[in-house]
Order: C-alpha cells, then sequence, then structure tokens
C-alpha cells in the first residue's frame, strides 16, 4: 500500500466509559500515541485496547465486525458525528489521516431511549430487528424457481429498491437524528420492498406495522430535518421519508382493520 | 393503529395546519400592504373584513387550527426529546449537521404564539378610534397602527418575531411537503428553494410596514 510516508499522530481521546445499562457512565480520557496515518479508525481503537489490556485495565468495548463498510455492526459518534465527519462512511472505514496530530477526539455510542448502551460504546440495537420483523419481509411461493424476467419491473423503481437496499441497518441515522428517529431506516425497508411488485401483497400491512413497531420501540417523531440521511454511511436518500409518508396515507386510507 | 393518534398522522396534521396558516399569514401580509400607500383604503379593507359575518367562521378555524397545531407541536416535541435522555456531549457538525431552524421549531414556535397573543390585544383588542367615509363609520386602524409603531421597542419587537417566522417557515414549508409525501427529488428540491422564497417574502412584507411608519409616515 502507498501509504502516507509513515506519518504518525499523537492524539487525545475522550472515551465515554460506562459499565452496563444500569451504570450512569462517564467521560475517560486516553493518550493515543505514535498513530499511524494508515490506521483505520477501529485500528487506532485496538493500539489503545491493546495498551489497557497490558497494563490490566478493561478495553473499551465497541462493536465491530466486517471492518470493510458493509454489516452495519461498528457504530460510534465521534467528534459528534455519528460514524465521524466524513460523508458517506462508517466508522470501520474513517481513516486516522482524516485527523491532525494533537487534536482531542471525543467518541460517544449512539444514544437513543430506543438503543440502552451495553457497554461504553456498544449499544442494543435489537429495535432494529423488531421492526424488521413486523413487516421487513415478502411472501414467495415454494416450488420450482420462476423464470427470470417473467415479473417486470420498471428499471428506475428497480434501481430505487436497490439503493434502499444498501441500509446496513448501523443505526446511524437515529444517533444523528435530533429526536432519535428511525425513520430513515424504516423507510428504506418501505422502499426497498415496497417499490417492487414481489412486496406488493404485504404493502398496506407493511407500513402500518412498521410504523406501529418503531413508535412502540421508543424512537422519536420526524421533522424533516434531514440529519439522518447526512449521517447515513450509505447514502439513504431523504425522499424515502417522504416516500414512506405518502405510503402510511395511503395504507390508513385503504386499510380495513 | 389509529391514523390521527399515529407519528405520521400527527405529523401530516403539523403540515396541514402550518400550510392553512402559511396561506393565512400570505394574505394577511399582502392585504397590509395597503398601510404604505393610502389610509382610506386600509380602513375600508379591514372595514369589508370585520363588518362580515363570514369573518366569525374564519376566525374560528383559524384559531382552531392554530391550537392543534400549537398542542401538537409542542406535546410531538415533548416526546422527540424524551426519546433521547442522555444528551450527546458533541452535537453533530460540519458537513453533517441538519440547518439549525430544522431543531428549533417549537422555539420559534413559542414565540410565534407569544407573538399572537400580543398582537390580537394591540390591535383587534386595541384603542377604537371611528372615522367616517361617505357617512359609513368604521375603525380607523390605520390611525392606531401609526400610533403603536411610533414606539421603537414596539418595532423592535415586532420585527424580531417576523424573523421567527421567516426561520419558522424557511423550515416548515417545505418540511410540510415532505410530511404530505411529496417525494419526488426535482420537486422536493424546488420546494426548499420556494419555501426559503416564500419565508423571505412573509417576512419582508411584514416587516416593511413598521419600518415604513417608523421612518417615513410619520415624520
Ligand atoms: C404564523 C403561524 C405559524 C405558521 C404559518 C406555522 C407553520 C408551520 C409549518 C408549515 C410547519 C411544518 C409542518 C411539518 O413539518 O409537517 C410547522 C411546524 C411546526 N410548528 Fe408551526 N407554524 C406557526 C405557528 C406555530 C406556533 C405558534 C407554534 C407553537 C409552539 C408552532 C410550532 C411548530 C412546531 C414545534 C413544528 C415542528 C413540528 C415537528 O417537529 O415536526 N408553530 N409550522
Ligand atoms: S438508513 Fe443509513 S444510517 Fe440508517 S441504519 Fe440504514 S445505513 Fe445506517
Ligand atoms: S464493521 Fe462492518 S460496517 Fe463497520
Amino acid at each position: 500500500m502507498g501509504g502516507t510516508n509513515g506519518k504518525k499522530l499523537n492524539l487525545k481521546l475522550k472515551v465515554w466509559r460506562q459499565k452496563n445499562s444500569k451504570d450512569a457512565g462517564h467521560f475517560e480520557e486516553y493518550d493515543a500515541k505514535d498513530i499511524s496515518t494508515d490506521c483505520s479508525f477501529l485500528e487506532m481503537l485496538d493500539i489503545v485496547n491493546n495498551k489497557l489490556i497490558l497494563e490490566g485495565k478493561d478495553p473499551i468495548a465497541f462493536d465491530h465486525d466486517c471492518r470493510e463498510g458493509i454489516c452495519g455492526s461498528c457504530g460510534m459518534t465521534i467528534n459528534g458525528n455519528p460514524h465521524g465527519a466524513d460523508r458517506g462512511t462508517t466508522a470501520c472505514q474513517l481513516h486516522m489521516r482524516r485527523f491532525n496530530d494533537g487534536e482531542t477526539i471525543v467518541i460517544e455510542p449512539f444514544r437513543a431511549k430506543a438503543f440502552p448502551v451495553l457497554k461504553d460504546l456498544t449499544v442494543d440495537r435489537s429495535a432494529f430487528d423488531k421492526i424488521i420483523q413486523s413487516g421487513g419481509f415478502v411472501s414467495v411461493n415454494t416450488g420450482s424457481a420462476p423464470d427470470a424476467n417473467a415479473q417486470l419491473v420498471p428499471k428506475e423503481k428497480a434501481d430505487l429498491a436497490f439503493h434502499a437496499a444498501t441500509c446496513i441497518g448501523c443505526g446511524a441515522c437515529v444517533a444523528a437524528c435530533a429526536n432519535s428517529s428511525a425513520m430513515l431506516f424504516t423507510s428504506a425497508k418501505i422502499s426497498h420492498l415496497g417499490l417492487l411488485p414481489q412486496g406488493e401483497p404485504e404493502r398496506d400491512r407493511r407500513v402500518l406495522k412498521m410504523m406501529e413497531t418503531m413508535e412502540e420501540a421508543g424512537f422519536g417523531n420526524c421533522s424533516n430535518t434531514g440529519a439522518c440521511s447526512l449521517a447515513c454511511p450509505k447514502d439513504i436518500q431523504f425522499e424515502n421519508i417522504a416516500n414512506l409518508n405518502a405510503e402510511f396515507l395511503r395504507a390508513s386510507i385503504r386499510s380495513r382493520d | 393503529m389509529k391514523y390521527i393518534t399515529s407519528a405520521i398522522g400527527r405529523k401530516q396534521l403539523m403540515a396541514v395546519t402550518g400550510l392553512a396558516w402559511s396561506l393565512f399569514v400570505l394574505s394577511h401580509m399582502a392585504a397590509n400592504l395597503l398601510i404604505l400607500f393610502d389610509a382610506e383604503a386600509y380602513n375600508k379593507y379591514s372595514h369589508a373584513l370585520i363588518s362580515n359575518p363570514a369573518i366569525y367562521l374564519a376566525e374560528a378555524g383559524l384559531l382552531l387550527t392554530i391550537l392543534a397545531h400549537i398542542v401538537n407541536g409542542i406535546r410531538l416535541t415533548i416526546e422527540n426529546r424524551s426519546a433521547r435522555p442522555q444528551k450527546y456531549a458533541m452535537p453533530t457538525n460540519g458537513e453533517k449537521a441538519a440547518r439549525f431552524q430544522s431543531k428549533w421549531m417549537v422555539y420559534h414556535g413559542t414565540l410565534l404564539a407569544i407573538f399572537l397573543v400580543w398582537h390580537l390585544l394591540t390591535f383587534k383588542f386595541g384603542t377604537v378610534y371611528m372615522v367616517t367615509y361617505n357617512g359609513v363609520e368604521m375603525r380607523d386602524l390605520h390611525r392606531l397602527v401609526l400610533e403603536v409603531f411610533q414606539d421603537p421597542m414596539y418595532v423592535a419587537g415586532y420585527l424580531l418575531c417576523m424573523v421567527a417566522v421567516g426561520f419558522h417557515l424557511s423550515h416548515g414549508f417545505y418540511s410540510a411537503f415532505a410530511s404530505l409525501g411529496l417525494s419526488h427529488p426535482r420537486y422536493m428540491s424546488l420546494m426548499n428553494k420556494f419555501g426559503y422564497l416564500y419565508a423571505l417574502i412573509i417576512a419582508a412584507g411584514f416587516i416593511s410596514q413598521p419600518i415604513y411608519v417608523y421612518c417615513i409616515a410619520v415624520r
């Protein structure tokens, strides 16, 4: 790799430490010394954690899995921004060359009533799973595979549905929203499934159910600020939320339940 | 789930009531521009409004609409705040920050609610002067306006509130269309720009009146 000529950074970290969901939590300061600008943000935390472990201290807990921006596991608030300052980037794909030597970095968990902190920077995002379970599916016939292209899908709708489907369920939209609303996540699922003919049979019931579950889980309401879309590592568009509003109105009018 | 108590249902109630008031403030602003031109026309216009019995229906409608908007807006805001019991040490910033006025709706909104009461007390329920044109006696609201806008403190307070209405609409107008489901990016971006223009026209139109009276009319 080309790298950045082995440049090294010395940083101050202010990290949120919280033993468990009952603990009040507090900020703790750490030095991150000799950090290569080629490190990812999570690798920088690994280095700090290795040192903590060697010192017999409790390492900083954070979620991660793929480290290539596709799984949605990582997520933390870096200097006030979910996944850090860069648009369209997950925390695992954020690199230390984006920081300056001597800088102080404030690291907090995603904060929302619906995402209780489990430990330090890890939060429980199972509220998203509940939203998915309540309506994020389509029904298909069993038996032999249908002919490819037997069902016609307009290219434009396929593209929109595809883009909505790139949501990785990270929760940055909730973390960025002043209201901790899960509208962008939910709307991505509504577009992903509802724009396609395969999702048509459940179309009305899906949007009613998923919204009901979203509200019950303790997420806030949408104020159309658009902060969600700005924070989203997959650039899920705000227009999905407007589409969700229209879908919800349509389903409410048509529903016979 | 009941539509009207749902998150989106209440959001759409905000939108409909907000848009109704947006139209009302536009007509109110535009008609009152008469103050810049002609005292008699100004008084005759207000007389035509308040002597028409349909005014009670219109007033009741406006009152109901704004009450629904206020009560609902405050409830939504309280719920929204409680969805994040532990605040962040740092807010979103840089490219990831939403425009500030969208997060302050309840603050300029509250200022507007206070303004509405103040405004009605000054004008609708204020000093009654009379004037007669061609044998028809009517309120001389023109005289009252000229009198009220000679107080620099009153003018300053009024200007502040009109800036607030500008901020409220610079997000609210566009937001209402998003709430009602307008999702096409082309029209959304158009609406966003139009929302700023609408807010500017309303704020500037209202601001021009006390400025004119204070700086020009009574000099
Ligand atoms: C001149 C009178 C007013 C006009 C023209 C107006 C207009 C609007 C519009 C168009 C919206 C956007 C609706 C949406 O997002 O769907 C809105 C939102 C809002 N208004 Fe007003 N409004 C007025 C007065 C008030 C008052 C007196 C309050 C008092 C608290 C208020 C509080 C709010 C709040 C809190 C929201 C945002 C709700 C949310 O979080 O989505 N407004 N307003
Ligand atoms: S919409 Fe974007 S920010 Fe929200 S969960 Fe999906 S990928 Fe993450
Ligand atoms: S660890 Fe998988 S997206 Fe960051």
